[in-house]
């Protein structure tokens, strides 16, 4: 599904730069679920932008089912992120004047779903995530765990190849981090493939496959034996 | 365009806060409130001015004699003179491209005694001998009866046409003036028809006239051959500032008068002083312009500014949108509407402002009756298009750099902005 070679990038900061990522090579199959761990500084970051096209590497290949992803102008990239991916972010970032539905409908509104059919498409991710009496709500009278459920339900509405998630739990409690990770491993039960940062080892080891990150390079890639995040909730 | 998520979007941003938009707007609202204040002005001025034009055809002159200042071919200096009735044919043998060439006589004139007389009634009104073709030149309706014909000229009738001012004076109020006679210094005319003239066609002195064939006057009072003056207009295409010397100069060659005594024959160039009248105007619709225009232009730069600030308070949002994949074009054609939007309600507004304002001057106006050199202000449907493609244009120049500014933050940047 995603296939990365010797992949490189660098920040200029003022007169030196800063060598972020220094050669990864990296492979997810379909219906994997990656934590990509590292402290803060490492790399996971960069490598996840880099991943959802939201920047681009130095130098290196990308391949994305199939598709090389490669000098994209900034409206192939929009055309591509629509299509392929979705994504999740550690602070929600819902759009605060919309209601629930109404977030979750927008990709769907960017693939120029017709508006009933979105309404409904979005009611159905809504009730997925089990928020579909929240669903004329604004994020503002909704809870962390509601709001992140909401952005997984928006991630997932316009049926991406890859999930992508940036510390989704880490504005969140531990126990509704738990609940967003047994909804994440739900989602990737149905066969999904998704990718997670995170720097918790909980929440690493929820996932099927951890990948380490130190300093720009990958010092461990394993996988391990999954624990259920139900048993916490 | 006609996008309902993209309006409700539209309706959203600017409602999230009131107060900024009603601010700004009101930038839009004033300027184009000025522009719409100014032309409105500048025209009621001009339709007052023009009204002492009246209806009269402007490519017109007017030429008298005069007493001669130079001698020549042995005649004295200070003669006097007067056309005759066969100038007429002269001037049009010899000067070509005109109209109408009205010679005229007249009798009475402004404050002059008594020279109607109706019964036990009396009146001092203007009477003129004239020719049919002088109604085009100084248009007049008539109420009943006809006006002067070629057969009344051919014949020397003794028939009048009298002003509705004139009917007033001599007639009830109910009596039908058309067949009766009235005595003008004691010889009798029958009236067979009465006009009016538009209220802006010389006032209240324009309707107190009284109309009698050329030649009949001559031969009534006695003035053989002479003409008194004459009303001379060109055809539409040339105009008759630069026919009038010519038509001088044959004069004077007729007449005897010294080339160059410019003092002989004494005319009035109505063309002239309606073009001068004309050129003012269009000089004072450039200035409206230009000051409603330049007004207007730091309301936009308002809308300009806000604009930006909208795009920078939303740059995270942008750059959600754009991680979801919107395209960078329809983020750029969500801003340029929004401006768009924004300038053109408000401007709808100001322009809404600016009518009621000159209804209440009109209305105001009505009630205290004709004011001089002002009369119905007023802007014209063209003004009013003209001036909406500018709030569209402009809306556009507003919205158009803090577009550009949305879509060149990239969205790992927006994002990135907690």
């Amino acid at each position: 599904m995603i296939e990365i070679k010797d992949l490189h990038k660098s920040y200029k900061m003022g007169s030196n730069s800063l060598h972020v990522l220094k050669g990864i090579n990296f492979k997810v199959e379909e219906g994997e679920l990656v934590a990509i761990m590292g402290s803060s500084g490492s790399g996971k970051s960069t490598l996840l932008n880099i991943l959802g096209m939201l920047d681009s590497a130095d130098s290196g290949e990308y391949t994305l089912d199939g598709v090389p992803i490669k000098n994209l102008s900034e409206t192939k990239a929009a055309q591509y992120r629509n299509k392929f991916l979705g994504f999740i972010f550690q602070s929600f970032n819902l759009i605060n004047y919309k209601s629930a539905l109404e977030n979750v409908a927008l990709p769907l509104y960017y693939q120029k779903v017709p508006r009933k059919e979105r309404q409904e498409k979005a009611m159905k991710y809504l009730e997925r995530v089990g928020l579909k009496p929240w669903a004329d709500h604004l994020p503002s009278e909704l809870s962390g765990g509601q709001k992140q459920r909401v952005a997984i339900a928006r991630a997932m509405a316009g049926e991406p190849k890859v999930l992508l998630a940036d510390e989704p739990t880490g504005a969140l409690d531990s126990k509704t981090s738990y609940e967003v990770m047994d909804l994440i491993q739900k989602i990737n039960d149905d066969g999904n493939t998704i990718l997670v940062v995170t720097h918790e080892e909980d929440i690493a080891h929820m996932c099927k496959r951890i990948v380490h990150l130190k300093d720009g390079v990958i010092v461990e890639d394993k996988k391990i034996e999954q624990v259920r995040a139900e048993q916490y909730v | 365009m006609f996008n309902k998520d993209r309006w409700l979007e539209i309706i959203e941003v600017l409602t999230t806060n009131v107060w900024r938009t009603i601010l700004t707007a009101f930038g839009v609202c004033w300027g184009i409130f000025i522009l719409i204040v100014l032309l409105a002005a500048g025209k009621g001025l001009e339709n007052g001015i023009k009204q002492d034009f009246g209806d009269i055809a402007t490519n017109t002159m007017f030429m008298w004699t005069r007493a001669t200042t130079r001698g020549y071919e042995g005649l004295p200096k200070g003669r006097s003179f007067e056309f005759k009735i066969n100038d007429v044919q002269a001037i049009r043998d010899n000067v070509p491209d005109l109209r109408f060439i009205s010679p005229r006589n007249q009798l009475g004139g402004f404050g002059g005694n008594n020279n109607v007389v109706r019964g036990i009634r009396t009146g001092a009104f203007n009477v003129y001998g004239d020719y049919p073709e002088i109604i085009n030149q100084d248009p007049m309706a008539v109420t009943s009866g006809r006006f002067l014909n070629y057969n009344d000229i051919n014949e020397k009738r003794k028939v009048a046409i009298i002003g509705q001012g004139v009917k007033n004076d001599l007639y009830d109020k109910d009596e039908d003036a058309l067949g009766t006679y009235i005595k003008i210094q004691g010889v009798n005319f029958m009236v067979i028809g009465t006009y009016k003239k538009s209220n802006s066609g010389g006032g209240e002195e324009g309707q107190k006239e009284i109309f009698v064939p050329f030649t009949s006057f001559s031969q009534a009072f006695n003035r053989g051959e002479d003409v008194g003056w004459m009303a001379i207009t060109a055809n539409d295409g040339s105009s008759i500032s630069q026919l009038k010397d010519k038509i001088v100069e044959v004069m004077k060659k007729r007449h005897k008068v010294h080339p160059e005594d410019t003092r002989a024959i004494g005319y009035f160039d109505l063309y002239e002083q309606y073009n001068r009248v004309e050129s003012l105007f269009g000089a004072l619709k450039a200035v409206a312009y230009i000051v409603g225009i330049m007004v207007l232009l730091s309301g936009i730069i308002g809308v300009s500014n806000i604009m930006l600030i909208v795009v920078k308070e939303r740059t995270k949002e942008i750059g959600i949108r754009r991680a979801l994949g919107e395209q960078p074009w329809s983020i750029k054609k969500q801003i340029l509407m929004e401006s768009i939007f924004l300038t053109l309600i408000s401007g709808m507004v100001g322009i809404i402002f600016g009518s009621l304002v000159i209804y209440g001057i009109n209305s105001l106006l009505d009630s205290i009756g004709p004011v001089d050199m002002f009369m119905s202000p007023s802007v014209s449907v063209g003004v009013v298009t003209g001036a909406l493609t500018i709030l569209i244009v402009s809306g556009l120049l507003a919205g158009f750099i803090p577009a550009q500014s949305a879509i060149r933050v990239r969205p790992i940047e927006a994002l990135r902005t907690e």
